[in-house]
């Protein structure tokens, strides 16, 4: 009775993974499909505390400790989500998504061990097939979980600063290799060809932990979303190795369904910045070679500073401004300020618009989410395809922390990293006001022709502080 | 061969699940507008908290120190993907309700 009333409840929970999926993508209804999804991970967990019976029929033992571990996880995990800055969800994400690529990882871990305290034991209950399809799956758990952790723990760092982009000669053919190790081993876990198998089982788990270091080291930072993404439904296939190790069909949906739109997710991301996902992975975006060549060539010129309050009697007395926001402004929490701007040139009968570009800030839609957290109206974002054609009829296009989206030389110079990337055409603009902290490269690490036109003009200092004064001088005019 | 036909036979009902999974999947995301990706990968990761179901299931089978231990923290960390990652996200989509 009780595994039956179990079955529907994972039925229930399975149902609400694929619709809260399918809501998640409609901006009408993603709320719900979050708390659906929600729901459905719930009544799955209680399920099976409850109502779970083992291969011999008993329940689930050391409820206490499942139910601490619940409460503790609850507990920091709600903390850390509510207190997060909206501007710091990328990597929060990732560090979420960390966590559950070492669950799985645990999880081999633990099964390994249950194996192999009795192994004769476990040779004698299971067939050839049967055997070597249960220790695949632990593997296939172990190495995906593994990497996923330590690449999202690179990730997480990475975005918040913590890691710097880092990459040595041959670094490329070291992973390779190391991938081949990891490959050879794991065929002799499963085949259990040696005594030793059981050692190897750890070293296994040492090299897929830096395999993940691997991985995402090199990738630069303008990047990590896709990274992320990638490692994303990474964790989604680990957790379905779980599904299949316990034939539990609930894991095996909600792990297959992420690891396949996770997958598809990553590409659209690459497809937005015209690249393919191997060139991002292998491309070393920012590595030390390519940056260079693009260093070298074309940026030289001077730069124009514009004083706060010529920029706002440019802006006051414009009919269109069009404000690019980037990263810079999560940073400074600018988000605020640059409605206040945006209202206040409204009142004085200027057309503001905001352009989107799909990946400014650290992740697709970064920029909705914070505009939209200080109530900038939906119909004022306008995604790149549609304003780019506006710019020519644009008085001032203000640019707040955003450098390599506006960059020229995605359109003309081959020889940039960034070549072939759509970009915002600000550059068609009648003038260019660029708000940066400094003339430091952005996160391509290459330098930006933009800021050297002659319609060009830089507003130096934090996006917040600067917006903010610009915002009072724009009052103090009258 | 055989034993391998065998595995397949023995496990088909997974296997087909899996496969029609990732054809579902791709379904579902094929037209999203590229301002919901951000939270769109936020609820997926939370659903691969899942994995967490396997974590009770391992702890509530466990008889040893060692696995209880290392059981009680997948627990743990499955418990903050999941946790965490559904209140993440409702919170990035918080800010679009208030639209207009």
């Amino acid at each position: 009775m009780g595994n039956n009333i179990l079955q529907v409840i994972y039925l229930l929970a399975s149902v609400s993974f694929i619709a809260g999926l399918k809501f998640l993508g409609n901006p009408a209804t993603a709320r719900k499909g979050n708390i659906y999804a929600a729901i459905g991970m719930t009544i799955a967990i209680f399920g099976t505390i409850f109502l779970y019976k083992g291969p011999d029929g008993q329940s689930l033992k050391n409820l206490p400790f499942i139910f601490g571990g619940l409460l503790v996880g609850t507990f920091i995990g709600w903390v850390a989500a509510k207190r997060v800055q909206m501007t710091a969800m990328p990597e929060m994400v990732s560090l979420f998504n960390g966590m559950g690529g070492a669950c799985a990882m645990l999880i081999s871990i633990i099964e390994f061990q249950h194996i192999t305290t009795d192994i004769n034991l476990f040779l004698a209950a299971n067939s050839g097939g049967e055997k070597t399809g249960l220790l695949l799956t632990i593997i296939t758990g172990l190495i995906i979980g593994s990497v996923s952790f330590s690449g999202s723990m690179i990730a997480w760092g990475k975005l918040s600063g913590k890691v710097k982009d880092r990459s040595f000669p041959l670094q490329q053919y070291l992973s390779i290799g190391l991938l081949l190790v990891i490959i050879f081993f794991a065929y002799n876990v499963v085949a259990m060809r040696s005594e030793e198998f059981q050692t190897e089982f750890y070293l296994l788990l040492a090299l897929a932990l830096i395999y993940g270091v691997f991985f995402v080291m090199p990738i630069g930072g303008a990047d990590m979303p896709v990274v992320i993404s990638l490692l994303n439904s990474f964790t989604g296939v680990a957790a379905a190795c779980g599904g299949f190790l316990y034939d539990n069909k609930v894991m095996l949906i909600g792990g297959i369904l992420v690891g396949s739109a996770g997958t598809l997710l990553t590409i659209v991301m690459c497809n937005a910045m015209n690249r393919s996902l191997l060139n991002v992975l292998i491309g070393n975006f920012g590595g030390s070679n390519t940056a260079a060549a693009g260093n070298s060539s074309s940026v030289q010129g001077t730069i124009k500073e514009v004083s706060k309050s010529d920029a706002a009697i440019l802006m006051k007395y414009a009919k269109k401004v069009v404000i690019v926001p980037g990263y810079g402004l999560a940073v400074a929490q600018a988000q605020h300020v640059v409605h206040e701007l945006e209202t206040l040139l409204e009142a004085e009968g200027v057309e503001v618009k905001y352009a989107i570009h799909p990946v400014a800030g650290r992740m697709p839609g970064h920029m909705n989410v914070l505009l939209a957290e200080s109530n900038v109206s939906y119909d004022k974002l306008v995604e790149m395809e549609e304003i780019n054609p506006e710019f020519a009829t644009t008085d001032v296009v203000l640019v707040v922390g955003a450098n390599d989206v506006v960059n020229p030389a995605a359109k003309t110079d081959p020889a940039s990293p960034i070549y072939g990337m759509p970009i915002l055409e600000v550059e068609n603009a009648a003038n260019v006001i660029v708000n940066k902290r400094s003339m430091k490269a952005g996160y391509a690490g290459i330098e930006n022709e933009l800021f050297y036109r002659p319609k060009t003009s830089m507003l130096f200092g934090d996006a917040k502080k600067a917006l903010t004064e610009l915002v009072s001088e724009i009052k103090s005019l009258g | 061969m055989e034993t391998t036909l065998q595995f397949i036979h023995n496990h088909i009902e997974m296997i087909y699940l899996i496969i029609l999974m990732v054809f579902v999947g791709i379904e579902l995301i094929g037209h999203v507008p590229s301002v919901l990706h951000t939270p769109l990968m936020s609820g997926a990761n939370a659903i691969h908290g899942v994995v967490i179901i396997g974590s009770i299931i391992v702890m509530g089978q466990a008889e040893h120190t060692s696995s209880l231990i290392l059981g009680f923290f997948a627990v743990v960390l499955g418990t903050l993907n999941v946790v965490g990652g559904f209140v993440v996200t409702d919170r990035m989509l918080e800010m679009f309700k208030k639209k207009k």
